[in-house]
């Protein structure tokens, strides 16, 4: 009985488990420091509105052995392209952002393509090389939006009347464009309905998905390739079509999270933007090698709670603010964490 | 033979892709050759020690350390303390190296333990590694100074009372190691010690290799299994290439502090171990194999790009911006590509090996 629980909780692994007990910690704390819970809760539901797409877009990759798309910057360029293209193209409104996500797609499936083609050169070294295929397509992209042929005024730089600016306002565009679709305010809380609907379609679609024949076979692959090679399965097929699900749903991440937040972040804004939607579904549960949705949902609430609790409990408890190195140890370590498991490892 | 040529152009294609664009740039950028020759002798002197910390875990195949970037931690802590300590000079580096030796070899051996959980992925391990070690360092340095670890001067302390200034200036050192023994050549500055002090450092590296632990490191680069049956503790010769990397990237970090002249605190070591990856790997260093003469092409070739990509893209372009990030740009598409080939070999050689096994069992 007691190898049991001992077997349960290593399965568990000691950083969930403290991150989880800090999260409750923080929730039970929150109403003594003065904290207004409602305002708390609002805050959590809305940022896992905002990023819950962008952590989605690992589970495809997961699921077909390709590891943690830690090459997510890739897809948030396709989405910032099809934002871009959409507001100089002289879109406003709720239009502009069907229009993003219509001229994102197809930067995200060339992208993907090529990224999955380059993937299925190097299977086994997939992490390291993702982090830098981000990283590169990043820089490169640095100077592209000083280059590339942009004119409308509300996004290029004012004086010189070229180059676009480090931080676009997405407002008379799509600011709050999901959010605002029958959004439900209850006193302090606001939840933004549209875009948790938005979410749960592409949650459920991903769900369904894996459930096909071609879903079945992707989870074969990354389990099993010998296995599933010995099967009939076309493994580089299956693991390009997985990469380039990740990289669309990681376009279509950024967008969501735009339309959230308010703004358009160019340069070197993506940069490090994998490494929150890594460690978020690593909290949830998931490994390097098996994620599920449920893994996204749970995670994503628990990483943006201590994202939104740490800084307001902190400050009023110790008044010392600091969240910024909780975030950071936290996430960072269970990454490592992840990494280190036995199991993964000897694949 | 014919294999072994197309290896080696592979490996010089980087370097000579490289002097094609300094070549292109160098005139560009309107810089007097003494100028130029100045600014790398400068750099080669800055950061030399810091790449040579790279090649001892390469030669235990353990690949690129990016935990490199702990030893500089290390060495941050101890020079803000030697600072607050107020021992300036050669004596102040020198207790700065002594002091950031503990330090270095706890964090090399945590480092080292958690890659040996982690074979095959350490590199991407060590990467992470960075991140969260940073995030310790910030706890020390951000809360516990001042607090915990008692800080006297108020100059080097944040006006809250505790915590560091986001930079310290170590004008007390600032270039001394650089500035003894210096020679000047036809209006070339030479830091002549920092050089022989690099100088030695190879030489050690030479004898390393030829010791019995640097041959141990070898044979557990070549093959794991085969170094386990042959009796050597793979774990711990691991763990020693960490930590002796470690220790020597903290030296390296303040030699290289010195000639900066201060601490960024929070920033200075973030960016340090892509900087020193990529100018190996431009040295014609591969993941797996990197040699003393690496380290000082990669430091000419990546620093003359570094120097001269600024000013050549703002020539051409009218904006100094666009220079910048291909520079950056650059340094991180190098690194991209020689993992890319690091990896293709790797699956070649492996698929070589099985066609070889299956044509042996063939022939039985």
């Amino acid at each position: 009985m007691k190898d049991k629980i001992m077997d349960s909780l290593r399965e568990f692994g000691l950083p969930r488990l403290i991150i989880t007990g800090f999260l409750v910690l923080l929730l039970i704390m929150a109403p003594f420091v003065g904290a207004d819970l409602p305002t708390q809760i609002s805050n959590i539901i809305n940022r896992f509105s905002w990023n819950g797409i962008l952590v989605l877009a690992m589970v495809p990759m997961v699921h077909s052995g390709c590891g943690l798309n830690f090459g997510l910057p890739l897809g948030i360029i396709s989405g910032l392209l099809g934002a871009t293209i959409s507001i100089e193209m002289g879109f406003t409104g709720g239009m502009s952002f069907v229009v993003a996500i219509l001229v994102a797609t197809p930067f995200a499936l060339v992208f993907g393509a090529l990224y999955g083609w380059l993937l299925n050169k190097i299977k086994g070294g997939e992490m390291m090389i993702a982090t830098y295929v981000g990283f590169s397509s990043v820089s490169l992209m640095c100077m592209m939006w000083l280059v590339l042929p942009y004119h409308s005024p509300n996004m290029v730089w004012g004086l010189a009347g070229k180059g676009l600016r480090t931080t676009i306002s997405l407002e008379g565009y799509f600011d709050q464009a999901l959010a605002s679709i029958a959004r439900i305010e209850i006193g302090n809380i606001s939840i933004p309905t549209g875009t948790l609907i938005f979410f749960a379609i592409l949650a459920f679609a991903i769900w369904a998905f894996l459930h096909t024949k071609t879903g079945t076979a992707m989870t074969a692959v990354g389990s099993n390739p010998v296995f599933a090679k010995a099967a009939g399965i076309n493994v580089d097929r299956i693991r390009m079509l997985s990469v380039v699900m990740s990289t669309w749903l990681a376009a279509i991440g950024i967008l969501v999270y735009e339309q959230g937040f308010g703004f358009i972040q160019l340069y070197m804004a993506p940069f490090y933007m994998a490494l929150p939607a890594v460690s978020a579904i690593l909290i949830g549960g998931a490994s390097v090698n098996k994620a599920s949705i449920m893994n996204v949902i749970v995670g994503t609430i628990l990483f943006q709670g201590i994202v939104t609790m740490t800084p307001t409990v902190m400050n009023n408890m110790i008044h010392m603010d600091m969240s910024e190195v909780i975030r950071i140890i936290a996430s960072m370590g269970m990454i490592l964490f992840a990494l280190t498991r036995k199991t993964e490892a000897s694949r | 033979m014919n294999d072994k040529k197309k290896i080696n152009l592979r490996q010089a294609s980087v370097p000579i892709m490289f002097i094609i664009i300094c070549i292109f740039c160098i005139p560009l950028s309107g810089l007097s050759p003494k100028m130029l020759i100045n600014e790398i002798i400068t750099r080669m002197g800055r950061n030399a020690f810091l790449i040579l910390s790279l090649l001892i875990p390469i030669m235990a195949g353990m690949g690129l350390n990016f935990g490199m970037t702990l030893g500089a931690m290390a060495a941050e802590i101890a020079l803000i303390l030697v600072c607050d300590w107020q021992i300036v000079g050669v004596p102040g580096m020198v207790l700065a190296a002594i002091i950031s030796v503990p330090i270095s070899v706890l964090l090399g051996i945590f480092c080292g333990k958690i890659l040996n959980r982690a074979k095959g992925r350490e590199m991407i391990t060590s990467y992470i590694m960075a991140f969260f070690i940073n995030g310790i360092y910030q706890i020390v340095v951000l809360y516990l100074m001042g607090k915990v670890i008692p800080i006297k001067h108020s100059s080097i302390k944040l006006p809250r009372g505790y915590g560091i200034r986001n930079t310290v200036s170590l004008l007390s050192m600032r270039q001394k190691l650089d500035n003894m023994l210096a020679i000047n050549v036809a209006g070339v500055k030479i830091p002549l010690l920092t050089f022989i002090i690099i100088a030695i450092m190879c030489l050690v590296i030479v004898w390393f290799r030829r010791t019995k632990l640097g041959q141990d490191m070898r044979a557990v680069g070549q093959d794991m299994e085969v170094a386990r049956d042959a009796g050597i503790n793979v774990e711990r010769t691991r763990i020693i290439s960490i930590v002796i990397s470690t220790v020597l990237a903290g030296f390296g970090m303040i030699i290289y502090l010195q000639n900066m002249g201060n601490i960024a605190t929070y920033t200075a070591h973030s960016q340090i171990g892509m900087f020193c990856i990529a100018a190996l790997l431009v040295g014609g260093a591969s993941v797996d194999k990197a040699s003393i003469g690496n380290v000082f092409l990669g430091v000419v070739l990546f620093h003359t790009m570094f120097i001269v990509a600024p000013r050549a893209g703002a020539y051409i372009t009218g904006d100094s911006m666009i220079g910048e990030y291909f520079r950056v740009f650059v340094s991180y598409a190098v690194i991209t590509v020689a993992l890319i080939m690091y990896e293709t070999n790797k699956r070649k050689a492996k698929s070589a090996a099985s066609m070889k096994l299956k044509e042996a069992q063939d022939e039985e």
